[in-house]
């Protein structure tokens, strides 16, 4: 049993040192990797929970990767899941960067690194499209037209009107909140 | 030692504001280091906004580490980057526990479901984003005037074994690597 625990700390470290490492262009391409790890392969929690999580880490302050990580690692393994995930998650940056620092002009200049990076890119869009396409299966399985409706128009506010995140967040939850609340009055009516 | 501390909370207010992560931080990452402090100046921290997007981790973590070494050493790298994720990392523990707790609440359902909804519709649009700057090489449709070809193909190429194969996220990335030195250099 003890051996078992440790054996899962252990892959919750080298897990997520893999996955902060690999996470070019931003938070949300960790939420594929999460879900290629964590779900699919060793099935530790379900999708529904998974998007219950980026949720969370997307509407609290700070980096989503982090955040999701943290989540990710207290739902596997408690507190101490959440640490050894924090740490692995902030280690490879911090490495990278410091290492970095020290002749970072060289290193903006290198054409190589920079060809790498640009076809890195092609595979992080691929990523999160696949991500996407599952995710909004699962939005449609609730059948319900205004989460649906939701999607889109999120999207539309961030990415067109550049609306501010956490504005489109509160509105969302306002939206659904009155929605509840006015079903619940009009059951109270008929009964 | 002061030093130290100054730079966990400068970060730690950086962390504590950033909801949604990503690009929206960096005006109030300058503001803290180079306009409140002026521990880094405009040009070094240009380079180091040009750096943290060329690296993986979150562009907080990556931003703090460097400025965080700037001002005063490993030290100072450990403590930014503490300041800068701690806050977040709590909250959101505790927001999960809160949910988890009441989940019998319709309430608590409900607004979960819209913050899905919504928190979807914001990766649909990071999606957009990075679309834009692979197929374009550009950060605003606005911009867009010619289209890199090769990008386009990697994409599909991706994005077939990826829903079809299920392939493992990280060998795509190493390969895509690997393509990307051999095709555009």
């Amino acid at each position: 049993m003890k051996e078992k625990k440790w054996k899962l700390y252990g892959w919750l470290f080298t897990v997520n040192i893999f996955i902060s490492a690999f996470t070019f262009g931003g938070g949300y391409v960790v939420v594929p990797m999460i879900r290629k790890y964590f779900v699919v392969k060793k099935r530790l929690f379900s999708e529904d929970e998974l998007m219950d999580m980026a949720a969370v880490a997307q509407s609290t302050p700070g980096a989503i990767a982090i955040n999701l990580a943290a989540l990710a690692g207290y739902r596997t393994a408690g507190t101490i899941g959440t640490v050894i995930s924090c740490i692995a998650a902030v280690l490879p940056p911090l490495v990278i960067l410091g290492v970095i620092s020290l002749w970072y002009a060289a290193f903006a200049a290198n054409t190589v690194i920079a060809a790498v990076l640009r076809g890195m890119q092609a595979g992080v869009a691929a990523l999160i499209v696949d991500l996407v396409a599952d995710m909004c299966q699962m939005i449609w399985k609730e059948k319900s037209v205004m989460l649906t409706l939701m999607v889109p128009a999120a999207f539309v506010a961030s990415f067109f009107m550049k609306i501010n995140v956490a504005q489109i967040l509160i509105v969302c939850c306002i939206l659904c909140i009155i929605r509840t609340a006015y079903q619940r009055g009009g059951k109270k009516c008929q009964n | 030692m002061s030093k130290l501390v100054q730079i966990f909370i400068s970060f730690f207010q950086i962390g504590l504001f950033s909801i949604g992560g990503g690009y929206a931080i960096i005006p109030m990452i300058q503001e803290q280091v180079v306009n409140l402090h002026g521990w880094v100046s405009q040009k070094t921290f240009t380079d180091i906004i040009t750096i943290s997007q060329m690296t993986p981790g979150p562009l907080a973590v990556n931003t703090s580490t460097f400025v965080g070494i700037q001002i005063a050493g490993v030290p100072g790298a450990v403590m930014a980057t503490f300041g800068c994720v701690i806050s977040g990392i709590v909250i959101s523990l505790g927001l999960y526990r809160f949910f988890q707790k009441h989940q019998e609440s319709v309430y608590v359902l409900d607004v979960l479901k819209g913050l899905k909804a919504a928190s979807l519709g914001l990766i649909v649009s990071a999606a957009a984003t990075i679309l834009v700057l692979t197929f374009f090489g550009v950060s605003e449709i606005s911009q867009i005037s010619s289209m890199d070809w090769i990008s386009v193909i990697v994409f599909l190429i991706c994005l077939v074994v990826l829903r079809k194969w299920k392939f493992n996220p990280i060998l795509v990335m190493i390969v895509t690597g690997i393509a990307g030195g051999i095709l555009y250099t």
